[in-house]
């Protein structure tokens, strides 16, 4: 089992109001204040030292743009910081945002130094962007794919490929491919991709035989997201196995339960995960695929509102908004999408999702509620100390081996030829 | 199969190495229709009272919606090459064409190359070429729900935008039309947003080709200063402005839009 910490550093001084209203993407600028911001960026580099020094096996970072979610804008500084200050973390990107990328060739040099200076640590990883990327960064969303799969095949080249050579592909064209940083780990590091509802990613993280791991979905259709896994790996002539998959879960524990539920709640600051964005934003035209963009016609055109979309709380008054979000406090937890508690009452619950899941890798996601500092550091170390033990344990017991254990891929099919599912879906009842 | 009352047919046409679906009404010397960045709306009012002296003919664009995507068109420019060669094949050539924002761009490309291909040309709206001053309205980070409220002036007053789009949401089939074309207008013109630097450049040599442009003075989707450029690119160019309108004339100012077009073509 590999155990990382995660966090999206957030950025908090912004009125909870502008957020309901707005969603998380597209506040104006003017309510970012850099001298906050330079506080924050070095604390959460400070914790993830921390979470290194605590036991964590790694450390993942991930990117968005113009999110009060995350500051991490450009994704390689950070890593490139922690591969210099950091000892023995694996330094994990999930990921770099391929399709918003104008110069892939460019980002294979970063993350080729980025390796060396962190001494082989790193593990890349790359996704299509969210619907705001596009904007953001004024990518085609309708090319995304396209832009995702070539900008990973140059990189993947310009690894292992002796250069010089010439790369004249459909959206990049290189005269001269020939870079002088190059990663130190061979053939090239490890990659792992993140994902959320794709199909589409899924099967081609198992024809690259691409550990998957699923940024804390509900825990019924991640089930469903990794038989297809399971089931294309087939096709490619083995058989999944945990060293297949990754799990990222929000846990936040303190010493009491009190104090765990109280700051626990604050993680739903702003609207939480279900009043995040416009849906215009998120959904920008041609990033979706036929299939998906046949499900959220219904969606949108939902007579009820907008399906469950974002809607700012039209209509609602603040308080009303602000019930309606603490309100479902609750049922994340009951639906596991927030564990919270003390270290011994956090340990049963991820026992059950590794039970379920079956992951090699396991993502524990900080609690990115306003809470500070010394709250987030203090959940780092409580996990360090109490929860990580117990958890490599069970994952021991449960035979849950990483992808840098075992390789991905390295599993035979069944002499029937027929797939076996990772996950133990029948459990699921018993939540 | 035409219902019975009903004055168009759709119809699948193998052309130009494809199968492009056309829509096809009315009598008479054809009349071409390039539709706009969120495909053909139905058959309007303006629809049935040009299609008494012409076969209306509406290419339904490839990629959005009914005739297939062809990878090899990424620009506008690829679009016009490819309905040029549609226009050939079918033998309409010179033929008059009428092209609506998005749909009115196409025709000036397919203008600036080979403006012989035409007989008379209609651009209503047409985007293409950057106002001055401003900037096109975004077809992609709004709506299209949004979009369209925007591109009338008075929606609650102009009657076929309340029949078309009047609903409290669109039904998941229109939505999911619109998504297709966006996709597809992404496709050829995400950046440079809906407009072609060169194009004023390439119209100054057309010479010949009787054109009229139509604007709305409201128009918020193309800014009517782009007007003003079209003009003076396109020798001989008539310019017709509607006041108290924005980007839908032919819905908003439906009877004057059908009176200056028919004057202009017949």
């Amino acid at each position: 089992m590999h155990m990382m910490y995660f966090s999206e550093r957030p950025y908090h001084p912004v009125d909870e109001e502008i957020l309901l209203r707005n969603g998380y993407w597209g506040v104006p600028n003017k309510y970012f204040d850099p001298a906050v911001g330079a506080r924050l960026y070095n604390e959460y580099l400070d914790e993830d030292v921390f979470a290194e020094q605590v036991g964590f096996d790694g450390i993942m970072l991930n990117e968005h743009h113009g999110l009060i979610l995350c500051m991490g804008a450009v994704v390689d500084v950070e890593a490139a910081i922690l591969a210099r200050i950091t000892k023995k973390a694996r330094i994990i990107l999930l990921g770099n945002p391929l399709p918003v990328v104008a110069n892939p060739l460019r980002l294979s040099e970063e993350l080729a130094e980025i390796d060396m200076i962190s001494g082989g640590r790193l593990i890349p990883g790359w996704v299509r962007g969210g619907g705001t990327e596009q904007f953001a960064n004024n990518a085609n969303p309708a090319y995304n794919r396209e832009y995702f799969n070539e900008a990973h095949d140059l990189i993947v080249k310009a690894w292992t490929t002796p250069g010089p050579f010439r790369w004249e592909g459909k959206h990049f064209n290189y005269k001269f491919v020939n870079p002088w940083a190059l990663p130190l780990q061979k053939p090239h590091p490890p990659m792992w991709i993140p994902g959320i509802v794709s199909p589409e990613t899924v099967r081609w993280c198992a024809e690259h035989r691409y550990p998957y791991v699923a940024l804390a979905t509900y825990l019924e259709p991640t089930v469903e997201l990794w038989n297809i896994y399971a089931e294309a790996a087939a096709r490619e002539g083995y058989q999944a196995g945990p060293e297949n998959f990754g799990y990222l879960q929000k846990v936040f524990v303190a010493e009491t339960e009190e104090k765990a539920q109280e700051l626990g709640k604050l993680e739903l600051y702003g609207g939480g995960m279900y009043n995040a964005i416009k849906p215009q934003w998120m959904f920008p035209p041609g990033y979706n695929s036929k299939a998906a963009t046949k499900r959220l016609a219904h969606q949108f055109t939902d007579p009820s509102g907008e399906g469950g979309l974002f809607t700012g709380f039209e209509g609602k008054t603040l308080d009303e908004a602000k019930a309606i979000t603490y309100g479902s406090y609750s049922r994340a937890q009951q639906t596991y999408q927030l564990i919270r508690g003390t270290p011994k009452t956090v340990i049963p619950k991820i026992r059950k999702i590794l039970e379920i899941l079956r992951p090699g890798i396991f993502g524990f996601w900080q609690n990115d509620g306003p809470i500070g500092h010394t709250e987030r550091m203090n959940n780092i170390r409580l996990l360090g100390e109490e929860v990580l033990p117990a958890v490599r344990e069970i994952a021991k017991g449960l035979g849950l081996e990483s992808p840098l254990m075992r390789k991905p891929g390295s599993r035979p099919l069944s002499a029937s030829g027929n797939w076996e599912p990772v996950t133990q879906s029948e459990l699921l009842s018993s939540l | 199969m035409a219902e019975t009352g009903q004055q168009w047919t759709e119809e699948r046409v193998p052309v130009a190495g494809t199968e492009l679906v056309l829509v096809r009404g009315g009598a008479g010397r054809p009349l071409v229709v390039l539709h706009d960045e969120l495909g053909h709306p139905g058959w309007l009012r303006w629809h049935s009272a040009l299609a008494c002296e012409h076969t209306l003919v509406i290419p339904l664009q490839p990629g959005s919606g009914k005739s297939p995507r062809l990878d090899w068109i990424m620009s506008v420019r690829d679009l016009a090459g490819f309905y040029s060669r549609v226009l050939r094949e079918m033998g309409f050539v010179p033929v008059d064409v009428i092209g609506f924002s998005f749909g009115g761009w196409v025709a000036a490309e397919m203008a600036a190359n080979n403006a012989q291909q035409f007989r008379r040309m209609v651009l209503v709206g047409p985007a293409g070429i950057r106002p001055p001053g401003t900037e096109i309205e975004d077809v992609f980070i709004n709506r299209a729900r949004d979009y369209l409220d925007a591109s009338v002036l008075n929606p609650s007053d102009t009657p076929e935008y309340a029949n078309l789009y009047g609903g409290l949401q669109p039904t998941p089939e229109q939505f999911e039309a619109w998504e297709d074309a966006r996709t597809e207008v992404a496709r050829l013109a995400w950046a440079p947003y809906l407009v072609n630097p060169s194009l004023p450049h390439l119209l100054e040599g057309v010479s010949g080709l009787p054109t009229l442009l139509i604007w709305g003075h409201q128009d918020r989707i193309v800014p009517v200063s782009a007007a003003e450029v079209y003009r003076k690119s396109i020798a001989g160019a008539e310019l017709v402005v509607f006041d108290q309108c924005g980007h839908h004339p032919e819905i908003e100012k439906s009877s004057e839009f059908i009176r200056v077009v028919q004057q202009f073509i017949t």
